[in-house]
């Protein structure tokens, strides 16, 4: 099993830095998959985390400069790692303006992600900086538990509000209950409705329109078809699991949008250029 | 749902009406006086006073006048009713209170009377949020009764000038001693703590001091725990009038400039700690 990669492009270097923490503000510990063309930061939906799932999916080709990676074996061409984000978003905050980066897996008094890093000087010695965060490894036999997960069935895909915009709402009202309705519609409405022994609150978004989910999406016939599109899909949901989410988006994606599978969860995917977030939220009664 | 296209049928069933470009204007000064969750409404054709109580010893009001709202239709003499003032406050800045300029969130505060909940309908860039804040049997606000015609001392002053002293105050102490008087030292504020005893010294010919109308030497003690929710409305304003009447109570009235630059005022009144013997 080896793992090498190096990162010299500045913008790279932030750029993963920046996906690294949105993940570490989600959980406090999630599996690095890696194979040869792709990274993933994977969370399965375990009732431990509080059913939240997370899969996130990075193209390795837009990050290193060298990737070099030999998995357990030739038809297993692939390492999986237990990780801390926090750890690896503070080793990587550190050395935002390095020459290089280079990310090993090495086995020092337990097995390590080694992030070494050469700093600017202003003399002509250079200066290494070296992180070695441990992680975990995780066998073949558990690896069935972080598989891609499937997008749900759900009942209603839609656009999502500026994430700034959901970001204060949902702030407020986190501060209102714990609890948080979504309902949304394929007419591009969504509601978000909370209801305490004080107040009783429902912000409504409208004309956000609806994903178009092709017939050669992996939906049968897709959710749009068969479903009047005034009728409202709903789900009850930790409101902190949401604003964790919220609060991990650091910059604005292309695209974000909700599936909703009627009184079973939300899935959130949030798109960027090159990164893809799946957020996965189960439903409460 | 726009807030423009609401029925005029619906309308009619409110008893109170207002109606307010700017929610900031309204959570801005709420804030000022947000020091307990209890506040109680009261609404006039003249306007809203919201009042704070807290241990029957320190009251705040903030007064909006009705001519701050764009609109304001009262059909009754005298609306009261009591709210959560932090679950309003939340509502109103359910959009985050943007402060950059251009963007505002749109209020229409409704009530329909006793029993009914007060409801806020806010809009920002076109997405509506409506919030039913369920009112609390109002209770009747102590009448300190702090008349005009008691007033004893009165001192005008830039709020600027009373910020700086209210940030150096030494807040170990648990009072603050004010010290009004036609003679030196004319405006004093003291504080007793752990590091000793501190004095501020204002005088009566200080650019700071707008008005000066002191007719005897009055020391009275305040807790420092009642008088410190007051400072976030001396932050908020310009200017700030203080006022002791013959029983030592204190008056103090801020001034408080909107972003719209209108104007309102939110009032504390305090009741003296200790009586201090004034030969002391």
């Amino acid at each position: 099993m080896k793992f090498r990669g190096k990162i010299i492009d500045i913008a790279c270097l932030n750029h993963f830095s920046r996906v690294v923490t949105t993940i570490s503000k989600l959980t406090k510990m999630c599996v690095l998959r890696l194979t040869p063309d792709n990274l993933f930061f994977v969370l399965s939906g375990k009732v431990a985390n509080g059913g939240v799932g997370m899969w996130c999916e990075l193209l390795q080709a837009n990050f290193f400069d060298e990737y070099q990676m030999e998995g357990v074996s030739s038809e297993f061409n692939e390492i999986c790692l237990e990780v801390t984000p926090e750890n690896l978003s503070r080793a990587l905050k550190t050395v935002q303006n390095a020459k290089y980066v280079k990310i090993k897996l090495t086995r020092k008094h337990c097995p390590c992600l080694t992030i070494a890093a050469e700093l600017p000087t202003l003399s002509s010695v250079s200066r290494v900086v070296t992180h070695d965060v441990p992680v975990d490894i995780i066998p073949k036999s558990l690896w069935h538990e972080f598989k891609e997960p499937s997008i749900p069935d759900f009942d209603v895909s839609i656009y999502l509000p500026p994430l700034k915009t959901l970001k204060n709402v949902v702030d407020r009202m986190k501060n209102l209950s714990n609890f948080l309705l979504i309902e949304a519609n394929m007419n591009g409405e969504m509601k978000l409705k909370i209801q305490t022994d004080l107040v009783s609150v429902t912000t409504h978004f409208k004309d956000l329109g609806n994903p178009p989910w092709g017939e050669d999406s992996s939906q049968d016939g897709g959710p749009s078809h068969s479903r009047d599109p005034e009728d409202m899909a709903e789900a009850r949901v930790d409101i902190r699991k949401l604003q964790q989410f919220l609060m991990g988006q650091q910059v604005n994606p292309s695209k974000a949008m909700c599936n909703l599978v009627h009184r079973n969860v939300v899935h959130l995917v949030v798109l960027h250029e090159d990164v893809s977030l799946q957020y996965f939220v189960p439903a409460v009664a | 749902m726009p807030l423009s296209t609401q029925s005029q049928a619906e309308e009619e069933q409110y008893v109170l009406v207002a109606n307010l470009d700017n929610a900031r204007n309204l959570s801005n000064i709420l804030k000022a006086i947000g020091f307990k969750d209890h506040a109680i409404f009261t609404a006039t054709p003249n306007g809203l006073k919201v009042t704070v109580e807290d241990s029957k010893c320190v009251q705040a009001n903030a007064f909006i006048q009705a001519d701050i709202f764009q609109k304001f239709t009262i059909k009754e003499d005298l609306v009261a009713l009591q709210v959560n003032l932090t679950v309003l406050l939340d509502c109103l800045n359910i959009f985050g209170g943007s402060t950059v300029a251009g963007i505002s969130t749109a209020l229409r505060m409704c009530y329909r009377g006793y029993g009914y909940p007060l409801t806020l309908f806010l809009e920002e860039g076109g997405v509506v949020t409506v919030c039913k804040i369920n009112t609390e049997e109002p209770e009747e606000p102590i009448d300190f009764d702090f008349c005009s015609s008691n007033v004893t001392n009165k001192v005008i002053l830039q709020s600027e000038s009373l910020k700086e002293a209210f940030s150096e105050l030494d807040m170990t102490s648990e009072v603050l001693q004010i010290t009004m008087s036609p003679s030196q030292p004319y405006f004093r504020l003291s504080t007793f703590g752990n590091s000793g005893s501190a004095h501020y010294d204002y005088s009566k010919d200080s650019d700071m001091m707008e008005l000066f109308r002191c007719n005897e030497t009055q020391t009275n003690r305040y807790k420092m725990s009642l008088l410190k929710p007051s400072t976030k409305a001396l932050a908020l304003s310009c200017k700030v009038s203080v006022r002791t009447d013959s029983r030592g109570f204190l008056s103090l009235q801020y001034l408080v400039r909107n972003d719209d630059g209108q104007i309102c005022f939110v009032e504390f009144f305090c009741c003296p700690d200790v009586e201090v013997d004034e030969d002391l």
